[in-house]
């Protein structure tokens, strides 16, 4: 029984933890928001310089060609830090996507500018306010020209490239689309998370190249769904112990009726409730992370129940933040907010909580014996 | 990562099955697990599968080759465990004996007393069992009033314990008591064994909420009237006693681990097969929901256990993440006995003539008492906030009081 991480692994986490602590930690993703950036530049380029966004690139493409267990503590150190960089559209999503489904005439000419940064990847899947399904998908690719519209889409001013999640002839499928091309219009969506950036990303006639078999768009995209599902609960688990370890704190330091409002059961039940989602998520995680790098069949239930139960770990701890810091936890100055806005947005990229809890159940439906 | 054993844990897990499969058979897989009605009958059966684990060294694994054990490691206690549930053997009766009264005969007794009473305690021959709740002292246990008067080379016990488990079928029990009530509370208390075929001890078993005693491991309220118990029975010094009982009750709080019964598995099974407001209660949105959050919750605890295997695996201390595993699974237990119930809609409360209660029901019936024992919900999360998150403790009103000064109530 070998249910954790290795000692290079934990590592790789203490030194990414000690990192985002040294390049200033929340002041960045305050500085992002206050600015009106959409991202940190800066940031960003350290971790380009540290080699991070090819960790699962194969080394004959110039990445580190290392697993996904890697990217896993990488992600909970992002989601502690609430890094604001595009970190997770880029990596997670649009570089899994292109080792996964690009042909090798792509990878060759993606990989290894995904590992300098001089390509930044986003993935398009929205369309209007409800979860997309295979058949209300309208975006559609006619030869190899994709029209219409996408929303939500992260990062989008910073990337060069997108795949897109478009209706073929033969069904959807996944295009790849240079967003410096003709026909593509990108406009900034105000959002709650002002330390995270969206867009609305319009496609009039831009050409796109097929990533994966025509068909079988939807399969791949509910696997990248899966595999980020895992990456996005490592980030919601690094949020939520950050919240309450903030929540704690507060709690040792701030007093009321002459004592320590942690001596309060009041106080000191919430935080366990805490402890206790932030427990089983990462347990969850855990098993997601199992499920993620031994490319188990069991990804789908394995990704769902990582994903519900880390989105209701952070959305909790979020807010019972603020709850514990009292007034203080409502104002801009605290650090509260931050981390109850970053705990929305990561429960919604991937899809709403309802949407993981029904790939949950389906999951549960199709598997014979749970045990 | 993986779930595999390492050679030696996998030699010793093959070593399990082998004895095993040539002592007993394996659980039906369909087969609903009859609980044994009839008390003597289980003690009997239970006392002959003891006997034969005894005999070939797998009764007590963990315990020092000197008292028979073979000094197992805890991940070699949990493989043994794992394998022997696979099969249809008895409830045992003896754990709290062996986990809790077997190691402070260790620590305390006399080399005397241990070689008389531990060899049979691990062949099951004699039953022990825990004396230290009381009517007014629950999670506060050190507030007990069982009042221990000096007399010679005796002590004189009067006093009441209650939720003694198998105190009606027990040969000893391990004992806490009121020495002092003029010192503070923990301080006041020392520590004993005791015979309980001693004249003066009463016991009555608890009728619960269920309606019975309970099965097999059922709860007692056993009073003590003038019992005598000579000096040598005292484990530890006098005003010990909490050093000693603190000792057993953290093996209690790990060993009250997941709540049995009615489990996600069987909601979904019945969510499969059932229909309500005409359709199959599957395809209702409102059920979907709950089957996921008992999913999350029912897997994270499996994962969490095994991460506790894990550290134990490489030898090391496990993290403080299975404190939560009760919490959470009393909790899960009592709302999964709640929808089973209530799928049957206004016939939901009838019980079957010939089946008896539904696991449904009975998971209903008997989570109230798991979210209390071994630690109410409120002390676990007390125990939480104060020993994993290290918050202070609640200022206490019994606070460098003698014990007879302290506000009781009733």
């Amino acid at each position: 029984m070998n249910l954790d991480f290795s000692d290079d692994q934990k590592f790789l986490q203490d030194e990414a933890r000690k990192f985002f602590d040294k390049e200033g930690g929340l002041t960045n993703t305050r500085k992002v928001m206050d600015e009106s950036l959409s991202h940190d530049e800066a940031l960003w380029g350290k971790v380009l310089e540290l080699g991070w966004t090819g960790i699962r690139i194969p080394e004959e493409y110039g990445g580190l060609g290392l697993g996904h267990l890697e990217l896993c503590v990488i992600a909970e150190e992002i989601g502690r830090a609430l890094a604001p960089i595009p970190f997770s559209s880029s990596v997670y999503l649009f570089t899994e996507t292109i080792i996964k489904y690009g042909s090798e005439e792509i990878k060759k000419n993606v990989l290894p500018k995904l590992v300098t940064g001089e390509i930044v990847g986003t993935y398009a899947v929205a369309e209007d306010m409800s979860a997309i399904t295979e058949s209300t998908l309208s975006c559609a690719v006619e030869g190899d020209s994709v029209t219409g519209a996408k929303i939500a889409v992260p990062d989008a001013e910073l990337a060069t490239h997108a795949v897109v999640l478009v209706k073929g002839t033969k069904g959807p499928e996944l295009r790849l689309v240079d967003l410096n091309s003709d026909g593509v219009e990108i406009s900034l969506q105000k959002n709650l998370d002002k330390s995270r950036s969206f867009y609305k990303v319009a496609f009039n006639n831009a050409q796109s190249s097929l990533l994966g078999d025509q068909g079988s768009g939807w399969e791949s995209h509910v696997h990248i769904m899966d595999q980020a599902a895992v990456l996005f609960a490592f980030e919601q688990v690094g949020g939520s112990q950050q919240a309450l370890d903030m929540a704690k704190e507060y709690a040792m330091e701030r007093y009321a009726f002459g004592r320590q409002i942690g001596s309060y059961q009041a106080i000191k039940h919430k935080l366990a409730d805490m402890y206790v989602a932030v427990t089983l998520a990462k347990s969850n995680c855990y098993y997601g992370a199992w499920a993620l790098s031994s490319e188990s069949s069991e990804l789908p239930l394995a990704a769902a129940t990582s994903r519900v139960s880390a989105t209701k770990a952070f959305q909790l701890c979020a807010k019972e933040n603020i709850q514990t810091h009292g007034g203080n936890g409502f104002t801009w100055e605290y650090d509260c907010h931050l981390f109850y806005k970053r705990s929305k947005v990561l429960s919604l990229n991937l899809g709403s909580e309802a949407s993981w809890k029904e790939k949950l159940v389906s999951a549960m439906e199709k598997t014979n014996t749970l045990n | 990562m993986d779930f595999n054993d390492t050679p030696d844990q996998a030699k010793f897990r093959a070593k399990c099955k082998e004895w095993l499969d040539s002592n007993a058979k394996l659980k039906d897989a369909g087969k609903r697990i009859n609980v044994e009605s009839n008390l003597e009958e289980l003690i009997a059966k239970a006392k002959v599968w003891q006997k034969k684990k005894y005999d070939a060294g797998w009764a007590m694994l963990h315990w020092p080759k000197e008292y028979g054990g073979i000094n197992a490691t805890p991940i070699e206690r949990i493989i043994w465990g794992q394998e022997e549930s696979k099969y249809d053997v008895p409830g045992s009766i003896f754990e709290i004996g062996l986990g809790m009264c077997g190691p402070v005969m260790m620590q305390y007794a006399s080399e005397e007393q241990k070689e008389r009473y531990l060899p049979p305690m691990a062949e099951g021959k004699e039953i022990w069992c825990q004396l230290f709740s009381e009517p007014s002292a629950g999670s506060d246990v050190a507030g007990l009033r069982s009042k221990a008067v000096k007399d010679g080379d005796e002590w004189v016990i009067n006093g009441q314990k209650v939720w003694t488990s198998g105190a009606h079928y027990s040969d000893y029990g391990i004992l806490v008591v009121r020495h002092d009530p003029d010192l503070e509370k923990h301080k006041g208390l020392t520590f004993f064994f005791v015979d309980m075929k001693s004249p003066g001890i009463t016991v009555k078993p608890i009728k619960q909420i269920t309606g019975t005693a309970g099965s097999g491991a059922g709860f007692n309220e056993v009073y003590f009237d003038d019992v005598r118990i000579p000096d040598s029975q005292r484990l530890g010094e006098i005003g010990d006693g909490w050093k000693v009982a603190i000792t057993t009750l953290m093996n209690e709080r790990l060993a009250v681990g997941d709540a049995k019964g009615a489990d996600v598995n069987e909601a979904l099974s019945l969510a499969k097969d059932k229909d309500d407001f005409g359709q199959l209660m599957i395809k209702n949105q409102a059920v979907r929901d709950k089957l996921a959050d008992w999913f999350c919750e029912a897997n994270g605890l499996k994962y969490t256990k095994f991460r506790t295997m894990s550290a134990l695996s490489k030898g090391e201390a496990p993290g403080p993440e299975a404190s939560i595993t009760k919490i959470v699974s009393a909790n899960k237990l009592q709302a999964i006995g709640n929808f089973g119930i209530d799928s049957g809609d206004m016939a939901g409360m009838l019980i079957d003539e010939e089946d008896g209660m539904s696991s449904f029901q009975a998971a209903w019936l008997g989570a109230p008492g798991l979210r209390i024992a071994g630690g109410t919900d409120e002390i676990l999360k007390n125990i939480i906030a104060e020993r994993v998150l290290g918050l202070p403790q609640d200022p206490r009103a019994d606070k460098g009081l003698p014990f007879k000064d302290i506000p009781s109530g009733k």
